[in-house]
C-alpha cells in the first residue's frame, strides 16, 4: 500500500482513498429560491438536487497560479495614471478551511463600484460619475499562511430595481477557488455598520444570523495605516475536509 | 470544532468587468488536434436566454488525470502537462456559451466502479445566490454512461439532460435549462 498525506492507493485493486469535503449546514448558504430577491424566481432549479459524491473531479480543482496576476492587480488605486477619488482602504484577511487550516496559493478575485456607487460596465446605467482612475477589479494569490491583501477605495451604495427604493449596501464581490471543485466560492464582503444591511434581500437571503455576519468585514484600527488608509479584515472560510477517509478495500 | 463557512452570494450582473479572460473558454488552445467545442444556451424558467451568466468547467485530461496533488495516482503523464482542465466562459446576449476542450478520459470511482467521461460545470449568474452544479456527459459513451455511478443515481427520465447532443464534427451541444420540462439535473455538492 502507498500512503501519502493526500490519500491511499491499494495497488492493483482499483481502490482510491480521497479526501471528503464537509457539506454545508442548513442555513449557511442562501436558498436558490429566495423570493425577496426577485431575480431568483426564474433562475433556480425546481427539481430536487441530486447528491454528488466527492470523487476525483470534485476533490481536485484548478490551481490557478501567479502567472495570471501582477503586483498591480492587488492595488486598485495604482492601475491608472492618477489616483482614484474616494476613501482609500486596505482590505485584508485569511482564507482558511472550516477546520482552521490556511488555504495557500489560491486565487482571490474582487470587483466593486467606485466611490460614487458606479460600476465600470457597459450594462450599468446608474447616473453616478465614472472615475477615469478606477476600474474596480483586483486579483491576488494567498501566501503560505492563506493571507491576501488589497488596497482599494471604499465602494458606494447604488439603487437597483428589485423593489421600490431598493439600494444595495456597499460591498466588494469576492471569487475564490480553494484547492478543490468543492471549495469554489463567490461571495460579497459588506461593511460594518452599513445602515442598508437590514433592508438588503441579498445579504438577508442567508437565514443563519451568525453565518450572515461572516460576510461583514471587521474594522481594524491596528492595521489602519496612520495618515494613509483605513483597514478592514475579511477572513473567508471554505469547506474543510476529512483528513483520512478510506474506502473499504473489500477482497 | 469546525468554523462556519462564509456564505455564498450572487455573482451579480457585473462580473464581466474582470472574471472572463480572453483565453478563458479555451481549456486547450484553438487548433489543438482533436479539440471539441461544447456550446449551448443558458435558459431561465421562461425559456428566455440568460445573458449575464458565467459557465465554468473542470475536467480530467484525455488520460483521465488531474494536475493536482489530491489525485492519489500521482502527477500527470508528460504528454498531459499542458492540460489546464479549467474553462470559464460568459454567456452572450442570446445566452450562448462556448468551451473548447479535449474529451476527458474515464475515471476510477474509488470503489471498483468507473465514472464515464464527464465535465463538471458551475453555473453562476445574477439571480443565483449560489452556483448551480451540473455535469456534461458524452453521447458516444452509451455503455460507459450506463455504468456511471452518478448517472445511475439520477432518475432515469432525467438522465438525458446531462448528455450533450452531437452537433457536427468535434461539436457538441449542451443547453442548460434552469427550469421547465427539460430542467437540467443539478447536483448537491
Amino acid at each position: 500500500m502507498t500512503v501519502s498525506e493526500q490519500g491511499l492507493i491499494v495497488p492493483g485493486s482499483g481502490k482510491l482513498a480521497l479526501p471528503e469535503y464537509m457539506r454545508p449546514q442548513p442555513g449557511n448558504h442562501p436558498p436558490l429560491d429566495s423570493p425577496g430577491y426577485k431575480s431568483t424566481a426564474l433562475r433556480h432549479p425546481k427539481q430536487p438536487l441530486v447528491l454528488l459524491p466527492h470523487r476525483l473531479t470534485e476533490v481536485t480543482g484548478p490551481l490557478l497560479g501567479d502567472e495570471l496576476i501582477t503586483m498591480q492587480d492587488a492595488d486598485l488605486t495604482t492601475q491608472h495614471a492618477g489616483e482614484p477619488q474616494g476613501q482609500r482602504i486596505i482590505v485584508f484577511g485569511q482564507v482558511r478551511d472550516s477546520d482552521g487550516r490556511p488555504v495557500p496559493d489560491t486565487l482571490v478575485e474582487i470587483w466593486q463600484t467606485n466611490a460614487a456607487g458606479r460600476y465600470r460596465h457597459s450594462r450599468e446605467h446608474h447616473p453616478a460619475p465614472l472615475d477615469p482612475n478606477f476600474t474596480g477589479v483586483g486579483r491576488a494569490i494567498t501566501d503560505q499562511g492563506g493571507r491576501y491583501r488589497f488596497i482599494t477605495i471604499q465602494p458606494g451604495s447604488y439603487p437597483w430595481g428589485n423593489h421600490y427604493n431598493a439600494w444595495r449596501p456597499a460591498h466588494i464581490h469576492f471569487s475564490l477557488f480553494g484547492r478543490a471543485f468543492t471549495q469554489r466560492l463567490v461571495t460579497q464582503m459588506y461593511f460594518p455598520g452599513d445602515p442598508l444591511l437590514p433592508f438588503d434581500p441579498i445579504y438577508n437571503s442567508v437565514a443563519d444570523q451568525a453565518a450572515r455576519a461572516r460576510m461583514v468585514a471587521e474594522f481594524s484600527l491596528d492595521d489602519t495605516q496612520p495618515e494613509w488608509a483605513l483597514a478592514y479584515r475579511f477572513d473567508i472560510v471554505l469547506r474543510g475536509r476529512s483528513q483520512s477517509v478510506f474506502e473499504e478495500a473489500h477482497a | 470544532m469546525s468554523e462556519l463557512l462564509t456564505p455564498s452570494q450572487t455573482v451579480g450582473p457585473y462580473f464581466s468587468m474582470r472574471l472572463p479572460w480572453p483565453e478563458g473558454p479555451y481549456v486547450v488552445p484553438a487548433g489543438t488536434p482533436g479539440a471539441v467545442t461544447v456550446y449551448g444556451r443558458l435558459l431561465d424558467g421562461a425559456g428566455d436566454p440568460v445573458p449575464d451568466g458565467l459557465i465554468e468547467t473542470w475536467q480530467a485530461s484525455p488520460e483521465g488525470r488531474f494536475a493536482h496533488p489530491d489525485d492519489p495516482r500521482g502527477p500527470l503523464p508528460d504528454g498531459d502537462l499542458a492540460f489546464r482542465g479549467f474553462g470559464r466562459a460568459p454567456t452572450g446576449h442570446d445566452g450562448t456559451y462556448k468551451i473548447v476542450t479535449l474529451k476527458p478520459g474515464p475515471l476510477p470511482a474509488g470503489d471498483g466502479r468507473t465514472e464515464a467521461p464527464h465535465i463538471n460545470v458551475s453555473v453562476f449568474s445574477r439571480g443565483m445566490l449560489d452556483r448551480c452544479v451540473t455535469r456534461i456527459y458524452f453521447p458516444d459513451e452509451a455503455a460507459a454512461n450506463q455504468a456511471d455511478p452518478v448517472l445511475q443515481a439520477v432518475p432515469a427520465d432525467r438522465r438525458a439532460t446531462l448528455i450533450a447532443a452531437p452537433a457536427g464534427h468535434n461539436l457538441l451541444r449542451f443547453d442548460i435549462h434552469m427550469q421547465g420540462d427539460n430542467e437540467t439535473v443539478f447536483f448537491d455538492l
